[in-house]
């Protein structure tokens, strides 16, 4: 047994020695989780925010100013004036999403009680950006028009408030700078540890290894702890420095915790990786299995949109793919601060499909290595 | 003799560090059969890449045909009328094209129309003998006849120069006499040509007319073969080249011992009975037995792919027997049985040490996971650093060693661990002489000092006479065993090489294995005495010829075919379904603290929708927060005591609504809904208690359209957005493969050393795989259309268009990714890395384009996905057409451009 460990430990560190001297891969990993992280978190948010909108005024009065005014940052860039002749182009472009339009006469109507009709355009192609958008304009307008003309405003009977718990600005960052980091460790631990057996069988060392006193099992354990290793820690040094330090993210809960639940993961997700090896003879074959697999996982685990409006059996087939849980438990720890208590049995369930993986990769480990040879 | 068909002056040419060649003059003689000898790393194959214009001319003057290499133009020239056959068994041919198809793609490369080339095939097939094999797959062909192949390919388009890299290396001695009387029947149809040949074979090289023999990078001397045996005052020219080397040298040339005759204490090591191991219908290995007594060195000698390797595998349980048994030290093999693997070390055929690592590193973790006890292994290791005179090399990595070297140090991994049994499977197939006798002094010493049994198979007869028994093997069965004076006397030959023949042609290889046929007519073409047009700058046929062969590999390769085509169509599926914006089923819980007929009512305004599922009511404050934090709840509606009466009392009670903020997009939506919801809610009050809502109306009325999408059906925004990310994907994905996986396999060596231009190349590549991903394109349109239901409301001649130039676009960036990399691994993780990131976050999918900032603008419109996707999303929804779209359609198309011309940039022609 402990012999055993001690040759999962020798090479595994065969395989950073591997990873080390691949400059290629060094840098790749290092962009995934820096410059690519701060990318998205900063600069792509699907929640309003920059949103491209654009004002046609044919009223021209105080009132219409102060709408204009009102419609600012962040949610909004600079609102741009534009003719009502333009309109239909510049959606269609693709230019503006939202385009206010501000009728004549519009402050006039307002002061005499007629309701006059502010029309709000949305384009719902942008499908992230146009409801709330949409909502948001509306709340805008209201609250101007009601500070410019208090008397108008009627009581409501009741106050209804929303509060946003574990994150109460509802800051978008927050969100997307974790879930960026969740699916680039996706990204990187498949193709890290399905690539590491094909290049290993394609250069005929893996026959050597199976000559040895070495047990498929403990090959497969070696290649398992060393990518998940380099992945855990460049995903920790991301999350504390990228994420926390330069993002200025507050991360609610536990940072063990969170560790531990990673290593899980990549220990379902490297072995799924390594499943997937099995079934290919060759690079090329794996590149295309494997790039369907991350797509779906980044897209369909509810890192990227809610999880809940997908249809059941939708729902219901992603609870295999080992992202979903993590997606899932990630958001738990990190966002609502959830302990152990609360997540221990999703923890298992992340490990069991995780075993189940590994198990079929060391099923069809020699029978895939007869088809390669 | 006439002018030479290559000079070299002060040629040098460097590998980083290490200077790999250094001549000051050589002149290598046209229209005869010029052989350069010399051990591995001494820079014949080096020398043979420049010649071939493969690699590139660093320093110095090289003339080939008349033709200054360092000059493109000329080069080009010259290339079309060099043959040049790069090192190792058919590395230049498609393994999964067939005999025939490898030709016709040869023939394309030179212009060559079909009756040209059918009418050439057929006359080199029937010359080689390989005419029955036409159809069969390169890959499956046996060494010796993927070297006639490679021969036929060669010759295809009658170069005046055919330039061999070690062409018998590791081939049988039939099958390598058959390659030289090949040679010889070609040579006199066409007695112009100049043939140059790298040999590490003595006695071949004793049958060329002039030899050069280089050491270190520098020329020993050149001549005739009897020339140099008189310079050297030698007899053979083993001997003489020995004798030509410098002292220092000479001095490390160890005589062979004499075999001792082994001492038989009748203990068997290895027994073989009925050993049987089928791959399908195919029978790699027919009811093998023998008998392998210990401490004895057992030789295993065949031709390619007469089942040595495979037997040796089941010896080593990397293969389980279909039938029979084997026995290691009289117990039955069980592979899972790790003891007995302590007990034997294995060397494969192929290198199979981590080039990542160094020498020592090697040593040591193999000494490791052989569980040598701690403090034994480094001085073992150090033992067999010095054993294997292997001290100056231990902290490099093997990859830079030279050959012989790196055969030395595999053999030291494999007896680390001091095994009784050593299985090594061509050893020193491709070692230079010197190199081998060290390594047979190793062995010896092995086997009668330490007692090791040693099982080894080779292709070197003079290698097989120190052996105390060899078996002879061919189609895997065993024709013959005994000691190399008992087979020599059985068949009444005088040298093992003629008996292994005539056994061979007693078992009736001669006749399938193709010896020439005899009806080459030497007279039949005549010798090209008219140079050779120069090839054109740009060929359209030289293009189709790569695309063609593309497109053949792909339909070879049914798994990844399937893939390209149903890959996106299944994805579109999940995610037109999957990825929605629509917010809804939402879990939530009611903690009323009132439980009056008005909270009541107010909470039955969550119902009825399915925008809100109800969960069981929450009963205190600590389980609202705890729901919330188990992600169980989405949000809790929290109603506070007094509500009611507040209410009628005109109090304006507050009720609290608290959301999960984790999922910023979704908390904002239902800020929306619940501010939705109470507007509802306070006019239905107002309806029933005054008759009209007028009391509660806003000043203004908001009047929202939403355009382009009037149901707000999820699907139809991302039904277009998904086919912009599947189509770039996909297709970069398949092309990032492309360059890099000839680069790794070698046959980069037919673009380097063919007049093929590098955009034809590329082209050539991309298009099978533009073509794919165009198919893909529309069959995502139809299945938008009849699955999803969502119409094409534009132009789709401009979305066909567009699309077209976007698979252009993807596939080049593929192939530019290809350029750029060393490995496919390397290609894989680049593709995936910096494609999937702009792609799935920058292209409109989720996040309009209008939007982005900062970075994540400059990144995303850097990738043509953000510039295709409102073409995609304007035709489908905003029933747009090119007038609106021209701007982005033509910036895809600079894409497209943008992306094929920095691959051609990155390509280099030559290598280094």
């Amino acid at each position: 047994m402990r012999a055993g460990l001690m040759k999962i430990l020798r090479l595994g560190i065969k395989e950073l020695y591997g990873l080390k001297s691949d400059a290629v891969m060094i840098a790749l990993i290092v962009y995934a989780f820096t410059v690519a992280i701060y990318a998205v978190s900063t600069g792509a948010k699907f929640d309003v925010e920059n949103a491209a909108i654009a004002v046609v005024d044919e009223d021209q009065s105080a009132l219409s100013d102060r709408l204009k005014d009102a419609l600012m940052k962040p949610m909004f860039k600079p609102a741009v004036e534009i003719g009502a002749n333009e309109v239909d182009a510049a959606m269609d472009a693709g230019r503006f999403v939202f385009v206010v339009e501000i009728p004549t006469n519009f402050e006039r109507d307002v002061i005499a009680g007629k309701h006059p009709a502010v029309q709000v355009d949305v384009d719902a192609t942008a499908m992230s950006q146009a409801g709330n958008g949409a909502s948001f304009i509306q709340a805008i307008l209201l609250n101007e028009v009601a500070a410019a003309f208090p008397d108008k405003l009627k009581a409501t009977p009741l106050n209804v408030v929303v509060r946003a718990k574990f994150n109460p600005n509802l800051e978008s960052i927050w969100f997307t700078s974790v879930m960026q980091v969740i699916n680039n460790i996706t990204i990187l631990s498949l193709i890290l540890s399905g690539a590491a057996l094909i290049r290993e069988r394609e250069h005929g060392t893996i026959e050597h290894l199976l000559v040895m006193p070495v047990k498929p099992v403990e090959i497969l354990l070696s290649k398992i702890w060393a990518n998940g290793l380099v992945i855990v820690v460049a995903a920790t040094l991301c999350l504390t420095i990228v994420v926390e330090r330069l993002l200025g993210v507050t991360v609610n809960g536990s940072l063990p915790l969170f560790v531990t639940i990673t290593a899980i993961y990549l220990f379902s997700v490297t072995s799924l990786g390594i499943l997937i090896a099995t079934f290919t003879t060759s690079m090329a074959q794996f590149g295309l299995l494997v790039m369907p697999v991350m797509i779906v996982m980044m897209l369909l685990s509810g890192s990227m949109t809610p999880s809940e409006s997908m249809p059941v059996w939708l729902q219901d087939a992603m609870l295999v793919a080992p992202s979903t849980h993590f997606v899932a438990l990630a958001q738990a720890v990190l966002y609502r601060g959830a302990g152990l208590d609360l997540v221990w049995g999703r923890m298992l369930i992340l490990f069991g499909i995780g075993g189940i993986f590994f198990a079929l990769s060391l099923a069809r480990f020699r029978a895939s290595l007869l088809k390669a040879g | 003799m006439s002018d030479p068909v290559a000079r070299l002056v002060d040629v040098r040419h460097r590998y980083g560090k290490t200077t790999a060649l250094d001549l000051a003059e050589l002149a290598i003689p046209a229209g005869s059969m010029a052989g350069l000898i010399g051990p591995d790393g001494v820079g014949k194959s080096t020398l043979l890449g420049l010649v071939a214009g493969v690699t590139k001319l660093q320093s110095g003057r090289l003339d080939v045909l008349d033709a200054d290499m360092a000059h493109a133009s000329e080069r080009r020239r010259a290339c079309g009328r060099i043959a040049y056959m790069p090192q190792g068994l058919g590395r230049n041919l498609y393994p999964t094209l067939s005999v025939a198809e490898n030709l016709h793609f040869f023939g394309r490369l030179f212009g060559q129309g079909q009756r040209e080339r059918d009418a050439r095939i057929a006359e080199l097939l029937a010359a080689t003998g390989l005419s029955a094999f036409a159809d069969r797959p390169a890959g499956k062909l046996s060494g010796g006849m993927k070297q006639k192949l490679s021969i036929c390919a060669a010759l295809i388009h009658d170069p005046d120069l055919l330039i061999l890299d070690e062409p018998t290396t590791g081939v049988d001695p039939l099958s390598r006499r058959q390659f030289w009387q090949l040679i010889d029947a070609m040579r006199a149809r066409r007695p112009a040509m100049s043939t140059i040949v790298a040999t590490a074979y003595m006695e071949e090289a004793e049958r060329f007319d002039w030899l050069a023999a280089l050491f270190d990078g520098k020329l020993l001397a050149s001549g005739t073969p009897p020339d140099l045996m008189a310079k050297a005052g030698a007899d053979s020219l083993d001997r003489a080249f020995i004798g030509l080397l410098p002292e220092a040298e000479r001095a490390r040339h160890v005589p062979l011992p004499a075999l001792t005759p082994l001492a038989h204490d009748g203990a068997v090591a290895i027994e073989a009975e009925g050993l049987t191991c089928r791959f399908g219908a195919f029978t790699a290995v027919d009811h093998v037995s023998f008998r392998i007594r210990r401490g004895e060195i057992f030789g295993f000698l065949g031709s390619n792919g007469s089942g040595k390797s495979t037997t040796m595998k089941m010896l080593t349980g990397l293969l389980p027997a279909s039938e029979g048994e084997a026995k290691l030290f009289g117990q039955k093999l069980d592979a899972s049985d790790m003891s007995t693997r302590r007990r034997v070390g294995y060397m494969s055929q192929s290198f199979s040490l981590y080039g990542e690592l160094t020498v020592g590193q090697n040593l040591t973790l193999h000494a490791r996971l052989f569980q040598l006890p701690k403090d034994e292994i480094t001085p073992r290791v150090a033992e067999m650093l010095d054993r294997f005179d292997l001290k100056d090399v231990v902290d490099i990595g093997p990859d830079s060693l030279p050959l012989g070297q790196r055969q030395r140090l595999q053999l030291a991994v494999a007896v680390i661990h001091r095994p009784e049994l050593l299985i090594l499977d061509e050893p020193t197939s491709g070692v230079d002489p010197i190199a081998r006798d060290s390594f047979w002094v190793e062995l010896i010493r092995l086997s009668r000092d330490d007692g090791v049994t040693i099982f080894l198979s080779t292709h070197f007869m003079n290698e097989a006479e120190r052996c105390d028994r060899i078996s002879l093997m061919h189609h895997g069965r065993v024709l013959a065993v005994g000691s190399p004076a008992e087979i020599c006397a059985e068949r009444k030959t005088a040298s093992l090489e003629d008996a292994f023949i005539s056994v061979l042609e007693a078992a009736g290889m001669g006749r399938e294995g193709g010896a020439p046929a005899d009806g080459v007519d030497a007279k039949s073409v005549p010798a090209a005495a008219v140079a050779a047009p120069v090839p054109p700058r740009f060929d359209l046929g030289r293009l189709m010829a790569y695309a063609w062969r593309e497109m053949l590999e792909i339909r070879r390769d049914p798994l990844r075919l399937a893939f390209a085509f149903l890959g996106p169509l299944i994805l579109m599926l999940a995610f037109g379904y999957g990825i929605s914006f629509d917010v809804d089923h939402l879990a939530y819980a009611a903690f009323d603290q009132d439980r009056s007929a008005e909270s009541r009512q107010f909470l039955a305004a969550f119902e009825g929708s399915h925008t809100f599922d109800r969960k069981a009511p929450i009963s205190n404050a600590t389980e609202l927060d705890q729901r919330l934090k188990s992600g169980e709840l989405k949000l809790a509606v929290e109603v506070p005591p007094g509500f009611g009466s507040d209410l009628v009392r005109g109090l304006k009670p507050e009720v609290g609504v608290w959301v999960d903020g984790g999922m910023t997009f979704r908390a904002e939506t239902i800020r929306g809904y619940i501010s939705g919801l109470t507007q509802t809610y306070l006019r239905d009050q107002a309806l029933a208690r005054y008759g009209t809502a007028n009391a509660v109306a806003a000043p203004i009325d908001i009047e929202t359209r939403f355009r382009y999408n009037q149901a707000f059906r999820s699907v139809n925004a991302m039904v277009p957005s998904v086919m912009v990310l599947m189509l770039a994907l996909i297709p970069a994905i398949m092309t990032a493969i492309g360059v890099v996986k000839e680069k790794e396999t070698g046959s980069i060596a037919n673009f380097q050393s063919t007049p093929v231009t590098r955009a034809e190349f590329l082209i050539g590549k991309q298009l099978p795989y533009a073509a794919i991903a165009y198919v893909s394109f529309f069959l995502l349109t139809i299945e938008a259309f009849l699955l999803f239901g969502v119409p094409i409301k534009g132009s789709f001649a401009t979305l066909a268009l567009a699309a077209l130039l976007y698979v252009l676009a993807t596939t080049a960036f593929g192939l530019l990714i290809s350029t750029i990399v060393k490995t496919q691994v390397a290609a894989i993780f680049a593709t995936a890395i910096i494609a999937i990131i702009p792609a799935v976050n920058f292209s409109g999918l989720l996040v309009p384009v209008s939007a982005l900032s900062g970075g994540a603008r400059a990144i995303g419109l850097a990738f043509p996905a953000a510039w295709f996707q409102p073409v995609a999303m304007g035709v489908f929804a905003k029933g747009l057409a090119i007038d609106v779209l021209w701007l982005n359609t033509a910036v895809v198309g600079l894409f497209a451009v943008g992306f094929l011309a920095a691959a051609n940039l990155f390509l280099s022609k030559q290598g280094r």
